[in-house]
């Protein structure tokens, strides 16, 4: 499969979204303007962005603690979205929820969960309901290694599998669960062998190649809106921050490893690909570059100059009316 | 009035609000023959033995704007789907900001008396009350029952339901028309003058027993049960305390951060009632050991008619507040 031109923009662009948002996030956080818990996305952008292309408003995703990504590539306003990592009254979560936690459910964004492998069983949900709806949407959970540690991890699997959810999993294997390498912890060895044993057709593809990611999301989403049941893609990747965004928190990854996954950069590939293969000219690149900065930076004073909730605000929406 | 068990009446409300609402699904580890022969296979599912995995299903479900009824059967499974209880389902409306909501009913069967032993007689209640966002009813008649539920399968927020296994065959007046019990409406079940009982789950029964015992005494036992935890109806607990100037709260769940903790602390935090006390408030309660399996031991563990007459006769027997 050939990707048109506009396609390999789109991926770029979303790519590019994302790690600027990432940055200056960062860059916020340090500076001690942002508080709380941030995962940065930065390094795994192609995984997002690959998937969501193939999902519209009607498919619902289900997204983790590193879910700045997901949101993006599914269409989430950025504004609402740096607002909400400010805490701040204009966020999608009216700064009830922060980094962590930002969903917007009007574009099917069932939201980012804290707990590792908790949206899993969530997502099985999601699938059901557009199962029983008929109309051949689908859902998407996204989950690192870490999650397949968890016992939730294969509940959901053996859910989807005898129910036949249109569930699409994707796996982001950034090979660590905080510092605590996947090859320790996961016994499995091969994550697909796990899908595997549920009957769950699966495939692991170099999730740092977003055409790469496209196409296999492309083929598995058409199975899945087929009614054929779920999926389970395993993207190869890495992370570049820490764990978590922090001045305390240490890195144990090995410093040779960090700057050989530097190297293989999901969006500098994809420049250098639209370039060679005559897509778009470096000024045209330029221009995206630009035009995203100013996206971001609008995002950023749009949160900044939002007003803070009052403390008496805590006291709505623990119930819905 | 037609007569049909707690276990029927939850059923029916279950059943009536299926056929108004299309957007409806029932998830169980059991097959519920009734529901699937009438609503299909589609819309009830049996599920595998993954408590974690229906409740988040659930939460999925609902967020997706569908309306579940998850039965977990008995309390002690639903430990195992805490996380999504009680990190999900719980917390969800309020971290999102309020931009979804989640209709969702969870039933669960509490309660010692069945030889059960400690893992299989829980009354957990007390813990789910600590979680905000979670509304928490505990029917104790096949009427409430019904009432109770239907309002659960109209409201928009996740509703635990804990159903004493003990009640679940027990027989009463339900009506065939329509009703709803709102809830934060505690009922009166019997109305007295010398010492209020706030009893709970099966615990209203034996309190009802030991009124009844008790005025061959001359003494006018009020029973209140308050039918939803969460909300809880502190008006009109407080009212009765006021009333009567004594407070004893029953409930066969451990003492120790009970829901019976929390009412006595309800009453002797509120200023006005404080002052009307004519004694301490007592707690009948179930001991904090977990429930043993030996006849015995288990009846030694947990209140009955006998242990609520008792702390009434010592507490009128102490003496007068100054």
């Amino acid at each position: 499969m050939v990707l048109d031109d506009q396609t390999l923009i789109d991926l770029y662009t979303k790519m590019l979204a994302i790690r600027r948002f990432e940055e200056r996030v960062a860059e916020e956080f340090y500076a001690g303007n942002i508080s709380g818990f941030v995962h940065s996305y930065i390094g795994q952008e192609a995984i997002a962005a690959g998937v969501c292309k193939h999902l519209t408003n009607e498919d619902r995703i289900v997204s983790n603690h590193r879910g700045h990504g997901h949101c993006i590539a599914k269409g989430a306003d950025m504004k609402k979205m740096m607002a909400e990592v400010y805490g701040k009254r204009t966020g999608y979560c009216k700064g009830k929820g922060g980094s962590m936690h930002i969903a917007d459910f009007s574009i099917g964004m069932l939201g980012a969960d804290g707990i590792v492998g908790a949206g899993l069983p969530i997502a099985t949900g999601a699938a059901m309901a557009a199962q029983l709806e008929g109309n051949g949407a689908v859902a998407a959970v996204f989950f690192g290694d870490g999650a397949c540690q968890e016992g939730e991890f294969h509940e959901a699997l053996n859910l989807a599998a005898i129910w036949k959810l249109p569930l699409l999993f994707v796996c982001e294997n950034n090979h660590y669960g905080v510092n605590t390498p996947a090859a320790y912890s996961l016994a499995a060895r091969e994550i697909t062998r796990m899908p595997a044993a549920y009957h769950i057709p699966n495939r692991a593809i170099h999730g740092n190649d977003v055409e790469a990611v496209y196409r296999a999301t492309g083929e598995a989403v058409d199975m899945l809106r087929r009614g054929e049941g779920p999926y389970f893609l395993e993207c190869d990747t890495y992370r570049w921050h820490k764990h978590k965004l922090s001045y305390e928190f240490v890195d144990l990854r090995p410093q040779e490893e960090i700057a050989a996954w530097a190297k293989r950069c999901p969006i500098a590939a994809m420049e250098a690909k639209l370039v060679r293969q005559n897509v778009l000219t470096l000024s045209e690149i330029g221009d995206i570059q630009e035009e995203t900065l100013k996206q971001v930076e609008e995002a950023h004073r749009f949160a900044v100059e939002s007003a803070y909730p009052q403390g008496q605000n805590a006291l709505e929406d623990v119930y819905s009316l | 009035m037609r007569e049909i068990t707690f276990e029927q009446a939850a059923m029916e409300a279950i059943q009536e609000e299926f056929r108004r609402n299309p957007r409806t699904v029932h998830l169980s580890t059991d097959l519920v023959a009734e529901l699937q022969r009438e609503f299909g296979a589609d819309r009830i599912r049996v599920t595998p033995i993954a408590e974690n995995c229906f409740v988040g299903a659930a939460v999925g479900l609902s967020g997706s704007g569908f309306r579940t009824v998850a039965n977990i059967r008995m309390a002690t499974f639903g430990f195992v789907a805490m996380d999504q209880m009680i990190n999900h389902a719980a917390k969800i409306t309020y971290m999102f900001g309020g931009q979804a909501k989640f209709p969702i009913l969870y039933r669960m069967t509490v309660g010692a008396g069945i030889s059960g032993a400690a893992e299989h007689s829980v009354s957990p209640y007390a813990m789910y009350m600590n979680a905000p966002g979670l509304k928490i009813i505990l029917p104790t008649t096949p009427y409430d029952a019904k009432g109770l539920f239907k309002t659960a399968l109209r409201d928009n927020n996740p509703v635990v339901a804990f159903e004493h296994v003990l009640l679940l065959g027990m027989k009463g007046e339900v009506p065939e028309d329509e009703y709803f019990i709102p809830f934060g409406q505690a009922s009166i079940k019997r109305e007295g003058t010398d010492v209020t009982v706030v009893a709970l789950a099966k615990m209203v029964h034996d309190a009802l027993a030991a009124a009844e015992d008790l005025a061959k005494d001359g003494l006018s036992l009020e029973v209140i049960d308050p039918r939803t935890l969460v909300p809880l109806d502190t008006a009109t607990i407080l009212a009765s305390v006021k009333r009567t100037g004594r407070l004893v709260v029953v409930d066969e769940a451990c003492q120790t951060c009970g829901a019976a903790a929390e009412i006595v602390a309800l009453v002797t935090a509120d200023q006005a009632t404080f002052g009307t006390l004519k004694a301490a408030p007592v707690r009948v309660c179930g001991l904090d050991v977990p429930v043993p399996f030996s006849p015995p031991m288990e009846e030694y563990a947990v209140p009955d008619k006998a242990k609520i007459v008792q702390a009434v006769r010592d507490m009128m027997r102490s003496a007068p507040r100054e």
